[in-house]
């Protein structure tokens, strides 16, 4: 857009938005930097207790001893890798059975009730199960992310599903559609926006189960390091594992999103 | 010469766990390849239910449907049926909706490629074929619709309320748009609607439907004495007046 040929009003509102625009992010940033200030001071001064409490610096030097040693790689990657896991297997799967109960009206009256129960469940309960079965390894904390995401993304995708335009799906009728194209051409497509919500939340939940299967398994991990850091109170392992969390968490959101907006613009 | 269409005693119910509709009772009716007939009738009794067993969509509760002679089951290919709403994908560009039907029946052909091609320059949205639905007024969309049930190539079209969603202006010209194209590509073609005008204006000729259960109340040869006929000239014709009155009365009498 040129400037040249805008009234001397539109120039000073768009001026406004931007400037306004502008002193948001300042103050995010002051924000944030007068809460690390503060903490760091209140430790410093011995307001807090800087043994239970950490502090900004301690949580710093902590990461550049993990990251010196050696052993920061292997715990993010760890903790990652299962992640990424138990959200893609409990993602595809949930879309996948939804695709099933779509599919079948008999059969999706006939388990209805069996995932309310299993959606009302605390998914976690079931954690010393998968170890017992899975052994006490990074097989059993997939499983357990993967549960945790998996029954709500069957319940919303199916219900995405259900939700479809009857209409839409008598116009491809009319024009002569199977089940299979029914369901490629209206159906997943015009729940395509539900399915990408199952995914942003998927990844909450997925980084929720890892975490969890970590504290149960100890072994490696970002959890682990928050468990064995509270069990030998050295708070500034976990508050440094915390902050690497939320780092890992943010990134990965902001990957789904980029790929919501790509796939949205392919089809 | 063998009826495009022929309806032979066709009744519909519907079974609903609070009980039986009766839609359609007993309609019997020929449309001859080429003719344009309107059906009006009033709300509820059965037009879209009539329009939808024709095209295949739904199976009648008793009576048969014939498509050039041929007893007809299922969704007929022979068939274009424009929806009571014009139901555009919002997700895809107007090009790619209009792509729908070849792409389901599996018919992307150069051939078909460019015939899709001359009719969104016939009808006036070449301009926006990468455009989203949202993007067009309610009578480019309609035309859309139109284009995408064309572009399969039907020989029968059912149109269901096709310009209901349109105001009055628009609605007049898209009438006389929509007519010109199927006339010039000698298409049959089965109009319902809600709009004695219209129906008198585009049809050749017009079956009155009773309240539900649907039965044909009246049959009416729409005779004008006027030379190329369109829709908008129809309107002016001396004769449209008293079909018009004796139209409303006879809805009048049976709707309340
Ligand atoms: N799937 C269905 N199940 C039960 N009843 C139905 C069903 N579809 C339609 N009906 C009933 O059958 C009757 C005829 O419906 P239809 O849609 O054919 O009417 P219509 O003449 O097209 O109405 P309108 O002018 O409002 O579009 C209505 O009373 C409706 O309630
Ligand atoms: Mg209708």
């Amino acid at each position: 857009m040129s400037y040249e040929n805008l009234s001397p009003e539109q120039m000073r509102y768009l001026k406004r938005i931007k400037s306004r625009k502008r002193s948001i992010v300042i103050m995010r940033i002051m924000l944030f930097v007068v809460f690390l200030a503060v903490w760091e001071t209140a430790a410093a001064l011995k307001w807090i207790d800087p043994f239970i409490f950490s502090s900004p610096g301690r949580i710093a030097a902590t990461l550049s001893r993990l990251y010196t040693d050696g052993s920061l790689w292997t715990h993010v990657v760890t903790t990652l890798l299962e992640t990424v896991a138990g959200f893609l297997l409990g993602t595809i799967a949930g879309v996948l059975i939804a695709v099933v109960l779509w599919s079948s009206e008999t059969f999706s009256k006939v388990l209805e009730p069996y995932l309310v129960v299993a959606n009302a469940l605390p998914k976690i309960a079931l954690g010393p199960v998968f170890i017992v079965w899975l052994g006490a390894g990074p097989f059993a904390i997939i499983t357990v992310a993967l549960t945790i995401s998996l029954i709500v993304t069957v319940l919303e995708v199916y219900t995405g599903f259900k939700q479809t335009d009857c209409e839409k799906v008598r116009l491809v009728q009319s024009f002569g559609a199977n089940r299979g194209q029914i369901l490629t051409k209206v159906v997943l497509p015009s729940s395509f926006p539900i399915i990408m919500n199952s995914l942003k939340v998927n990844v909450g939940l997925s980084w929720v189960g890892v975490i969890v299967g970590e504290f149960l398994v100890s072994k490696a991990g970002l959890g682990y390091l928050i468990v064995y850091g509270g069990q030998v109170f050295q708070l500034d392992l976990v508050m440094a594992s915390v902050v690497i969390l939320s780092i890992l968490a943010a990134f990965m959101y902001f990957g789904v999103q980029m790929l919501e907006k790509k796939i949205a613009k392919r089809y | 010469m063998v009826p495009a269409v022929k309806l032979d005693r066709i009744t519909k119910r519907y079974h609903t766990p609070e009980g039986e509709i009766s839609a359609l009772e007993d309609i019997t009716f020929s449309v001859q390849e080429g003719e344009f007939v309107g059906i009006v009738g009033p709300s509820g009794c059965g037009k879209t239910t009539l329009l939808s067993i024709i095209s295949g969509l739904l199976e009648p509760s008793a009576g048969k449907v014939y498509i050039f002679g041929e007893e007809s089951h299922g969704v007929n290919p022979k068939i274009g049926y424009m929806l009571q709403r014009d139901s555009l994908f919002e997700w895809r560009t107007i090009y790619r909706n209009v792509m729908l039907g070849l792409e389901i029946k599996n018919e992307v052909t150069p051939e078909n490629i460019s015939a899709i091609d001359d009719l969104l320059m016939k009808y006036g949205l070449d301009a926006f074929r990468d455009n989203y639905p949202s993007q067009l007024s309610g009578g480019m969309r309609q035309r859309a619709a139109l284009i995408r049930t064309l572009a399969v190539n039907p020989k029968i079209l059912l149109l269901d309320e096709a310009f209901s969603a349109l105001d009055y202006q628009t609605r007049l010209a898209v009438n006389d748009d929509i007519y010109n194209i199927i006339k010039k590509e000698g298409k049959t073609a089965i109009m319902v609607t809600h709009d004695i005008a219209e129906a008198i204006s585009m049809s050749e000729r017009l079956y009155v439907l009773s309240k539900r259960p649907g039965t044909i109340k009246l049959t009416v040869d729409i005779k004008l004495s006027i030379e190329n006929r369109t829709p908008l000239l129809s309107r002016k014709a001396p004769e449209f007046r008293q079909y018009f009155d004796m139209i409303w009365k006879e809805l009048d009498i049976h709707v309340l």
